[in-house]
């Protein structure tokens, strides 16, 4: 005799993920700690922009996690600069998901009112999906990758309340169009916020680190109106 | 890579309520996807059926619902529904689309014996 039946769930497939991330979000909210997710495309200079912007923003209490598939180098360039940062090596997996993050703060005892930096796996689809339970995903974009990149990899910058158009020193030298990246850009997100950087020669690193602050400023405000 | 950590969470979801149901066959599987939620199906089907392997759901059918796609057209400020993420406006022809829609990963049922 057959006993088919149906079992109606309704439920996301990464709902679980949903949850550890909501459980960060949380702790960050309640202690007023801005929460960045840096996503890119591998060599976009991530780590580079990092360590030039923990230089610039002085002794603001930070704190930085590090995804990679391998190594310790990135977590080793940012503990150079005399940040804290905890290397999260995620194996064959191609993205951080929130319990890896949320393991990774427990790690780092963030002081309330911090700024938190997580820098993920690079890769411009996956970790799109993943909600880390941060407050919102910078994209850096090197003007090396060509302008079409927002228009094949859509879901990422759609995403992202920011994108760094980062190596500008190199654009005159690779006959590219900044203001196609832009144009781009506002393709696939028209609401994207933009910034032209060159981390190297420091142009454009102003607006950033007032962008950084500016959004610390008001994440602080509303932990300390809770 | 991006459709096996997908089946990973599908296959977390139906050993929790297999466990809450006391099931222990499951025979079909039914999703939801939006067209935005970059999900290949030919490449969701062969890691559905590895993953499910030596779960309640082993050789369980995968049925795939595809929801539409709709986004909002910064030009013309309507509502709109797209077939693919950089489809222009369909009414008027604009460029600029804002998904609203269409990035759903849902398990809808699942059949069980």
């Amino acid at each position: 005799m057959s006993q088919e039946r149906l079992i109606e769930i309704e439920t996301d497939i990464l709902s679980k993920n949903d949850r550890y991330a909501e459980a960060n979000r949380a702790v960050l909210r309640d202690r007023g700690i801005l929460a960045l997710n840096l996503v890119s495309s591998p060599g976009s200079g991530k780590t580079t922009l990092l360590c030039r912007t923990i230089e610039a923003l002085g002794d603001l209490p930070l704190a930085v996690i590090e995804g990679d598939q391998q190594t310790e180098n990135d977590a080793d360039r940012i503990r150079a600069t005399g940040a804290r940062a905890v290397q999260v090596n995620t194996g064959k997996g191609c993205h951080l998901d929130g319990h890896m993050v949320g393991h990774a703060m427990a790690h780092l005892a963030l002081e309330p009112g911090a700024l938190l930096f997580i820098e993920n796996v690079g890769n411009l689809v996956c970790p799109a999906a993943f909600d880390l339970g941060e407050d919102g995903k910078v994209a850096i974009l090197s003007v090396t990758e060509g302008e079409d990149k927002p228009l094949k990899y859509p879901d990422m910058f759609t995403a992202a309340r920011l994108a760094i158009l980062n190596k500008t020193d190199l654009a005159p030298h690779c006959d590219v169009d900044l203001d196609l990246y832009e144009t781009n850009l506002r393709r696939v997100n028209p609401g994207i916020e933009i910034l032209r950087v060159s981390a190297r020669t420091g142009a454009g690193m102003d607006a950033w680190i007032a962008w950084l602050r500016s959004e610390l400023a008001a994440k602080r405000f509303a932990g300390a109106a809770q | 890579m991006h459709e096996m950590s997908i089946c990973e969470g599908i296959r977390g979801v139906i050993e929790d309520q297999a466990r809450a149901h006391n099931v222990t066959r499951v025979t079909r599987v039914r999703l939801e996807i939006g067209r935005f939620a970059g999900v290949e199906l030919d490449a969701l089907d062969f890691a559905f059926e590895v993953v499910m392997r030596g779960s309640v759901a082993e050789g369980a059918a995968l049925a795939v619902i595809q929801l539409p796609g709709r986004a909002l057209c910064y030009d013309c400020m309507k509502p709109v529904e797209i077939n693919h993420r950089l489809d222009p406006c369909p009414d008027c022809g604009g460029g600029k689309l804002m998904p609203q829609e269409g990035d759903e990963m849902r398990i809808k049922d699942l059949e069980v014996a």
